[in-house]
């Protein structure tokens, strides 16, 4: 087997340490730097604890040595108002930057929908929309490959608890973006995204529904095939995506109601909406990771 | 009680609360005659947005009869003295929706959020504060926390900016006693310059009462609609709440008869439905549930089946939160499912 690809995560946060947990798993993929802003974080203790250099200094912290040890795929799970230059830094090193804030600087990657294209471009940046995008442009894709959809709109109910304070403070961007994705990669004419976050004890399972308007009258078994094989494919790296009700066809509205339930295995299991991100996350790393060790890709330095 | 001299600012929401009542379909010709008729009456504001905020238009909450952009440009060119307002909730409007709103002549925005998530209205409230507007922290649903919970929560929305923090009833769900203790504590607890409203939906009948309460214990803005036309059993009906005040000697600042005209003449002809305590708004307020779910529960009662009460009463259960109308065809076709009528 060839030798894992190095990788650097930012932001040792809820995403960042549960991405950790997921890619010390990875065949493709082996985390060696952990890169925080707080000294004394837990999210950086136990990165340490787990084997990895840390700092405490940003990216800066990590930048001199970063070429001798290797790192050739960065994760940025920080927020959208500091990753730009978090990218800029590490492409100029000649490392991909996963990107897993809404910041979409880069194309978006829904891994069963566009992964491999986004692979082939060999993007150095490449965005990972949202947790609601990553939850539902996958079946705004499943009717759209059917027959052409005018607009696509989705919910993403998730509870107060994985609601983190940077999606709180970029919630204007999560909308954005995630309505931006439902269009460029979903393939819907036009794109809304609505975010809901209940309090509820015990927290919520992540909710998830989709409205597809179709030009024509909707092609009700092709359709429901169409979703039943995107779950397959998005439940290969998210188990816990699953169907509750729908398609649901009223008139040219089609609606799929969903729920996303997490792996557990640092966030809860109600979390599934970070849990969606940080396992599309490092699917797309790998990805990038096989290209790279097949050599048919080899990351450069972009010049500033 | 004794309310005299005290000075309220009334806010009427049938172009807003009410659009649930009539699933955002009210006219332009509507809208502005209810609009002429409130500021020729002495209304001082006027909302005017989709039920569910700015940028509301979708699937899940209901297409309005015309954009957010239209209505407002309509209304606010057609009064001469009230000030328009216009409501943001984060997670369906954006900033982008806030600057449209005040481009077509709005100076009061309100953010409205879950009473528990403050947090998500810094964006939203800095830049109306920043822009210079009459900004509005709007706590929804506030009848599941206890008051020092909504006091923290306010003190956020202060921090951001707002200059007037509601206290929201969206369920029609507290007692007298609720509102007291809310607005009390928040009145003694907030910046003296920063203003109390309190939200009322008529529910359980206590719409009137509820806000005289909430001005006893210090808060001079008071939301209402005329002829009580908004989301479930409606808001406090406006013309009675003037003509209570009035006896009790509160300054309204309202010309009694010409709202009551404005009532009977303008806003009750074009309602779908009459607006009042049917079984499922009563439901609402006994249950908790946010009142704009009235209509999509009997909907989803009728297409799937099975009972809206049962419906409303299980989303009350589940403490649901304002904007999760997507809950109710989905539990609707749980319901059908169970009882084995899909």
């Amino acid at each position: 087997m060839a030798e894992k690809i190095k990788a650097a995560i930012i932001g040792p946060g809820n995403i960042g340490t549960d991405l950790l947990i997921k890619a010390l798993r990875s065949e493709y993929i082996e985390p060696v730097w952990m890169v925080g802003v707080v000294p004394d974080s837990p999210g950086l203790a136990r990165a340490q604890e787990l084997g990895l250099k840390t700092t405490a200094d940003g990216v800066d912290g990590m930048l001199p040595t970063m070429k001798e040890d290797g790192v050739q795929i960065c994760f940025d799970a920080t927020s959208a108002y500091v990753h730009a230059e978090n990218s800029r830094k590490v492409n100029e090193l000649g490392a991909v930057m996963i990107d897993l804030t809404p910041a979409a600087i880069g194309p978006f990657c829904v891994p069963p929908v566009n992964l491999k294209a986004a692979v082939d471009a060999q993007a150095m940046n490449v965005n990972m929309v949202t947790c609601g995008g990553q939850a539902t442009i996958p079946m705004v894709a499943a009717v759209s490959r059917v027959q052409k959809v005018t607009y696509g709109e989705i919910v993403a109910t998730v509870s107060s608890k994985s609601a983190g304070p940077g999606t709180r403070k970029n919630i204007d961007e999560f909308t954005r973006t995630t309505a931006n994705g439902i269009q460029t990669v979903g393939g819907a004419d036009k794109g809304k995204a609505i975010i809901v976050i209940n309090p509820a004890e015990p927290p919520l399972i992540m909710r998830d529904t989709i409205h597809c308007l179709t030009e024509d009258e909707p092609d009700q078994d092709a359709i429901r095939k169409s979703v039943d094989e995107m779950i397959v494919e998005v439940q290969k790296y998210v188990p816990g995506y699953k169907l509750k009700n729908g398609p649901v066809f009223d008139g040219k509205r089609v609606s799929i109601f969903m729920e996303v339930e997490g792996l557990g295995d640092f966030l809860p299991k109600y979390a599934g909406n970070l849990d969606i991100m940080t396992a599309a996350g490092l699917r797309t790393a790998e990805m990038y990771a096989q290209e790279i060790q097949a050599g048919r890709f080899e990351p450069k330095p972009v010049a500033a | 009680m004794d309310l005299k001299g005290k000075k309220v600012t009334l806010h009427d929401m049938c172009l807003r609360d009410g659009m649930h009542a009539k699933q955002h379909k009210i006219s332009l010709d509507e809208m502005v005659a209810v609009a002429k008729g409130l500021d020729d009456a002495g209304m001082p504001m006027i909302e005017v947005t989709h039920g569910d905020g700015l940028g509301g238009a979708s699937v899940n909450y209901g297409f309005p009869a015309h954009s957010d952009e239209e209505y407002l440009k309509a209304v606010c060119g057609a009064v001469k003295n009230a000030k328009i307002s216009a409501l943001l909730l984060p997670g369906i409007g954006t900033v982008d929706h806030l600057k449209m709103a005040v481009d077509c002549g709005v100076t009061t925005i309100r953010v409205a959020t879950h009473c528990t998530e403050a947090d998500v209205s810094e964006q939203h409230i800095q830049m109306a504060a920043e822009m210079g507007l009459d900004t509005v922290g709007f706590l929804m649903m506030a009848h599941m926390i206890e008051p020092e919970e909504i006091l923290e929560q306010a003190k956020l929305m202060e921090s951001y900016g707002a200059n007037c923090i509601y206290c929201t009833d969206s369920a029609g769900f507290m007692l007298p006693d609720d509102v007291a203790s809310r607005i009390s504590l928040l009145r003694k607890e907030l910046k003296p310059e920063t203003e109390l409203g309190f939200h009322a939906h008529h529910n359980l009948s206590l719409g009137v009462w509820n806000s005289l309460v909430a001005v006893e214990n210090g808060a001079n803005r008071i939301d209402g609609s005329v002829a009580g036309l908004g989301a479930g059993a409606g808001n406090t009906p406006l013309e009675v709440f003037t003509a209570v005040a009035d006896r009790m000697g509160v300054q309204h600042g309202i010309d009694l008869y010409k709202i009551m005209d404005v009532a009977e003449e303008i806003v009750t002809p074009i309602m779908d439905q009459p607006i009042r305590i049917d079984r499922d708004a009563l439901v609402l307020g006994y249950a908790g549930v946010y009142s704009s779910f009235l209509l999509f529960a009997q909907r989803a009662s009728k297409k799937y089946g099975v009972s809206s009460r049962d419906i409303l009463v299980e989303l009350g259960r589940r403490r649901t939160v304002g904007g999760q109308e997507d809950m109710i065809e989905d539990l609707a076709l749980d319901m059908a499912k169970e009882q084995g009528k899909l």
